[in-house]
């Protein structure tokens, strides 16, 4: 049987890939996708506890956290066409209106 | 034993894949490795009992969402991708701010005690999605239609700020 630490380190390395990937990418679509990564990370780990404890709580969160994410996905993506077609670039160190 | 070797390599592809989605100097490539990355979370999701969420996986999330991260992508197709840098210039010192996460992340989990696993003993095949279906529309009935409510603010919300205003 797999020990449930498998699952427990899988998901961490997962989510730290999709924090260096926010921070550092500047391609906004990218930053978008890091997101989700970090997301499916707390699904993997809430869906591994949910096995190990008999317990469906977890996989009843994952169905919340895959519909906010498709709520977000979609209101994300209609403000990227909105900020790509005013400013004309999707790099986020190219959005600084606000720096004066 | 054939168990872990499917968990190691359903994990090894999902870093693969994971590392590869956050390097690729082209969107449409980030998308297509975030696709196989969603298939082999599906896989893991098998390996766990958990069937129902992990066709939701496919459907919801490789069938959807990333169908409509395709859409936009090329839709604002960026042609001076070839020639911009891809990552600000903070990145190396990101890198080892992960390495250091990770690591401690690990160092948790390794000196931390973990149940046993009672699942598959216990577990019937196909017993998975009535229990859930009960669950959720007697226990988690008011989430269950809040998320409904985030879904149509997600909806109106998309609509009205990618409509182009008609003055």
């Amino acid at each position: 049987m797999v020990p449930l630490s498998w699952y427990v380190l899988l998901s961490a390395a997962l989510f730290t890939i999709g924090v260096v990937g926010v921070l550092s990418r500047r391609n906004v679509f990218i930053i978008l996708m890091s997101i989700e990564l970090m997301l499916n990370a707390a699904n993997i780990n809430m869906i591994a506890f949910s096995h190990y404890l008999q317990n469906l709580t977890g996989q009843l969160f994952v169905i919340f956290v895959i519909t906010v994410a498709a709520a977000e996905a979609a209101v994300a993506l209609a403000l990227i066409i909105l900020l790509a077609r005013n400013r004309g670039t999707v790099y986020v160190d190219e959005f600084n209106l606000l720096k004066g | 034993m054939i168990n872990q070797l499917i968990f190691l390599y359903f994990a090894a592809v999902i870093i693969a894949s994971a590392v590869l989605t956050i390097t690729r100097r082209n969107p449409v490539h980030s998308v297509l490795f975030m696709l196989l990355l969603f298939f082999h979370i599906a896989g893991v999701f098998v390996l766990l009992n958990a069937e129902f969420l992990a066709a939701v996986q496919l459907i919801v999330y490789a069938g959807a969402i990333l169908i409509l991260y395709l859409f936009v992508v090329m839709l604002l197709s960026v042609d001076r991708e070839s020639s911009a840098a891809r990552a600000n210039r903070f990145w190396p010192w990101l890198i080892g701010f992960g390495l250091v996460i990770a690591g401690e992340i690990a160092l948790l989990v390794l000196r931390g005690s973990f149940p046993a696993d009672r699942g598959q003993a216990v577990k019937q095949a196909g017993a998975g999605v009535k229990e859930l279906g009960i669950e959720l529309y007697t226990n988690y009935l008011v989430p269950f239609e809040i998320a409904s409510v985030i879904l149509l603010v997600g909806l109106v919300g998309a609509v009205m700020l990618a409509k182009r205003s008609s003055e």
